[in-house]
């Protein structure tokens, strides 16, 4: 199964009078890394939610390889479509390996390799019979990555899953998770308000504000000065950060 | 100690339909429960009503829940053309099911609202349909609280079953209702140690599966699971048919002398071949219904309580002629009038130290300075309407008693007169005045054996209870029920009824 594509096709999300995704047209290579970038309230997280229907969207649609995601079931959608977010979410009743284990039950599929996927996201094996609450953040937000690869989704969304891990930890994830895109040709959508971590790892960066689309470039170009006024703000920071540790 | 034991041989076949109840209302409420949970965690506005009518329920007293049922079910029963039972298994199942909704539903409704939101989030994103998420999330997780309201509703459930024999459902009540009646504290003991010890074992068994659950140990809760099975079962074993004869069931209402006649009646016929089941402790009104009804087969009723409850006569004939009216009245309908028993028992208004009262013309005229005690349902009675219309009494105050505390009432001082029964061993025993009834405004209490529908028809069964008819005279009357309600050497109902039955012969 190759990578998919993903597009929004004047996707709007409206609660009462304002309007948290609006108006949004944009398409996702197959294959590509995205990141979604802005403060928080900016529509990102919403925009990204659309796509497996934990979101429907107020007006337009979202299309997967050119089929309309609002056609069929949101369960078997979703099945197809590896999320990961802050939270975690692990089933705290379930072992670590059931946790695993629960996309190709629940869709009825023979059981995947668990110790494959624990290899994937470089944990050790023996923590599959563990309980949830046994793990630190970070290992549970491995065990979070392992269950959403589980299924053999080729479309993977990230929604500030790295927002609660210590900055080794998000680091060491990050670039953890940069591999698995490239060894396993995935379409990756990142959803962070952290703007190295979307220069670092994504091949293209979509900059939101107030729920619109406000610049959309390569990592390059950002550093370069493209993408506007508010692109350049967050992208001042980071800079600025390295400027003044040099300084030190 | 004696007494104890022999109360507990009472026990079994009490606990297996306490069993029974109890857990037929736990099972039905839980059915109501679970679902009506799942819905209230995800609409507000169910859960605000379905809580609230849960805790209304919770506000009206269990015995009162149980008794309203009576009207509820006989007003269903005529507007579906009949057929409903309103005594018995149905009510009590009923109030009892009302009753341990609340704990199951807010147990069950904050299980569900304690989940993380996260963990539900994950199971709608790895995809998981509505069933599958309540199948494999929610219900494991909000397992622990929701079956930690299942056992205070176990709890409550089996405490409250006691009452239902109010309502013509034998429970572990029967032993403690018909204890409080004959001062025969052994059956109270026993009574309370079999539904307390219930509720305790139950209990354990549910926290079993709670721990087992919580724990994540498949063990454990399939043992508590199996420990209530296996418990339930035998518990009920006395229920279980067998290849016995006729099962049929003799009713009593709640003092000494229908204990006694009940288990002379029982007696009778288990001798017949029969197999007798008793319903002890019914209320006057309900007792009737439950004889027209089939629920009861025979029971003691007496001729001045059926003139004027159901045949709603305000005359007083002679005894005579009264029991001709009511054998005439009763042939167009479902009870038949066997026969009178040959004693009365009246009400017979009595005191201590009368002074110069005589008659209830005299009671009437020093009423403004005394002190009635009566039986519980007398100053609601017909019969006191009628006293009253006869007799203008007004008296200082007007207390009702359940029968035993009123004759203590009176001994203590604490009133002056009583609405005795004429029929009592005490009035002779404690030297009481009975005052005579010179207008004639209370009826004749004659006793009658009364059957249902189902025995009318049933000569093995007429034969074996036609040799009471007219034999019980009122000093032995007396004598039996002075027997079971005396402080000292008392003897339990079953015992005077063997010594009347030896004194009736034949």
């Amino acid at each position: 199964m190759p990578a998919p594509s993903v597009t929004f096709d004047g996707v709007s999300k409206r609660y009462g009078s304002t309007a948290a995704v609006d108006a949004v047209s944009l398409t996702i290579e197959a294959g590509s890394f995205v990141a979604l970038v802005g403060r928080s309230g900016s529509g990102k997280s919403t925009l990204l939610k659309t796509i497996n229907r934990l979101v429907e969207p107020s007006t337009g649609r979202v299309l997967i390889d050119d089929a309309d995601v609002a056609t069929g079931p949101a369960a078997a959608l979703r099945r197809r479509i590896g999320y990961v977010f802050q939270h975690i979410g692990l089933f705290p009743h379930m072992s670590v390996a059931e946790n695993i284990a629960i996309g190709p039950r629940i869709a009825g599929d023979a059981a995947p390799d668990v110790a494959r996927l624990l290899d994937l996201v470089e944990l050790p094996r023996e923590v599959a019979s563990r309980d949830p609450a046994a793990l630190s953040g970070g290992q549970r937000q491995r065990v979070g990555i392992a269950r959403a690869l589980a299924p053999g989704a080729k479309l993977l969304l990230m929604d500030e899953a790295f927002g609660a891990l210590d900055p080794l930890t998000r680091d060491a994830l990050g670039r953890r998770l940069r591999d698995l895109h490239d060894e396993l040709g995935l379409t990756t959508i990142l959803v962070t308000h952290d703007m190295a971590e979307a220069l670092l790892l994504a091949t293209r960066v979509v900059v939101m504000d107030s729920g619109r689309v406000v610049a959309d470039e390569t990592p390059h170009a950002l550093l370069a000065g493209s993408g506007g006024e508010q692109a350049q703000a967050l992208v001042a920071v980071p800079r600025e950060q390295a400027q003044r540790i040099a300084a030190l | 100690m004696n007494a104890f034991l022999d109360a507990l041989g009472r026990v079994p076949p009490l606990l297996a339909s306490h069993v029974l109840l109890s857990a037929a209302a736990l099972l039905l409420a839980l059915v109501i429960a679970a679902p009506l949970a799942v819905v209230a965690s995800r609409r507000p506005n169910v859960a605000r009503v379905a809580l609230g009518f849960a805790s209304l329920i919770q506000t009206i007293p269990s015995l009162a829940l149980l008794a309203l049922f009576f009207p509820l079910l006989l007003s269903l029963s005529a507007l579906v053309g009949g057929g409903i039972p309103a005594l018995g298994f149905l009510p009590s199942l009923l109030a009892l099911t009302l009753y341990a909704l609340l704990p199951l539903l807010r147990n069950g409704v904050a299980g569900l609202a304690g989940i993380d939101p996260a963990v539900t989030e994950a199971a709608d994103a790895v995809g998981m349909t509505p069933a599958q998420k309540l199948r494999l999330v929610e219900a494991p997780l909000a397992a622990p609280v929701a079956i930690a309201g299942l056992r205070t509703a176990a709890v409550w459930t089996i405490g409250a079953a006691t009452l239902s024999t109010t309502v013509g459902q034998p429970s572990l009540g029967d032993l403690i209702f018909a204890g409080l009646q004959t001062q025969s504290w052994a059956l109270v003991l026993a009574g309370c140690f079999a539904s307390a010890g219930l509720a305790l074992a139950v209990d354990a068994a549910i926290g079993l599966v709670e721990r087992g659950i919580a724990r994540r140990r498949r063990g454990l809760w399939i043992a508590g699971l199996a420990l209530l099975a296996i418990g339930t079962s035998a518990a009920t074993a006395p229920l279980w048919p067998r290849g016995e004869g006729k099962v049929v069931t003799v009713g009593a209402k709640n003092f000494a002398e229908q204990y006694i006649l009940a288990r002379l009646i029982g007696s009778r016929l288990e001798k017949a071949g029969y197999t007798v089941r008793y319903r002890d402790g019914l209320g006057s009104a309900v007792i009737f219904g439950a004889v027209a009804s089939g629920d009861v087969d025979v029971y003691v009723d007496y001729a001045g309580t059926i003139w004027t409850n159901e045949m709603k006569r305000t005359d007083v004939p002679a005894r005579g002629p009264m029991l001709a009216a009511m054998a005439q009245w009763t042939k167009g309908r479902d009870v038949t009038l066997l026969g009178a028993l040959g004693f009365e028992n009246a009400y017979a208004f009595a005191m201590k130290a009368p002074g110069a009262i005589r008659t209830l013309d005299d009671l009437a005229a020093a009423s403004p300075r005394l002190r009635l005690g009566s039986d519980l349902e007398f100053l609601e009675r017909p019969e006191w309407a009628a006293v009253k219309a006869a007799y203008p009494m007004r008296f200082a105050a007007a207390t009702p008693y359940s029968p035993t505390f009123m004759y203590q009432a009176l001994a203590s001082g604490r009133v002056d007169v009583i609405s005795a029964f004429s029929s009592d061993g005490r009035i002779a025993a404690d030297g009481l005045t009975v005052l005579t009834d010179p207008r004639r405004a209370i009826p004749g209490y004659d006793a009658i054996l009364l059957l249902s529908p189902g025995r009318a028809g049933d000569a093995r069964f007429a034969a074996a209870l036609k040799p009471l008819v007219g034999r019980i005279d009122v000093e032995a009357m007396r004598a039996a029920n002075y027997q079971v309600d005396r402080e000292t050497d008392k003897r339990t109902p079953e015992q005077a009824a063997k010594w009347l039955s030896a004194k009736v012969g034949r």
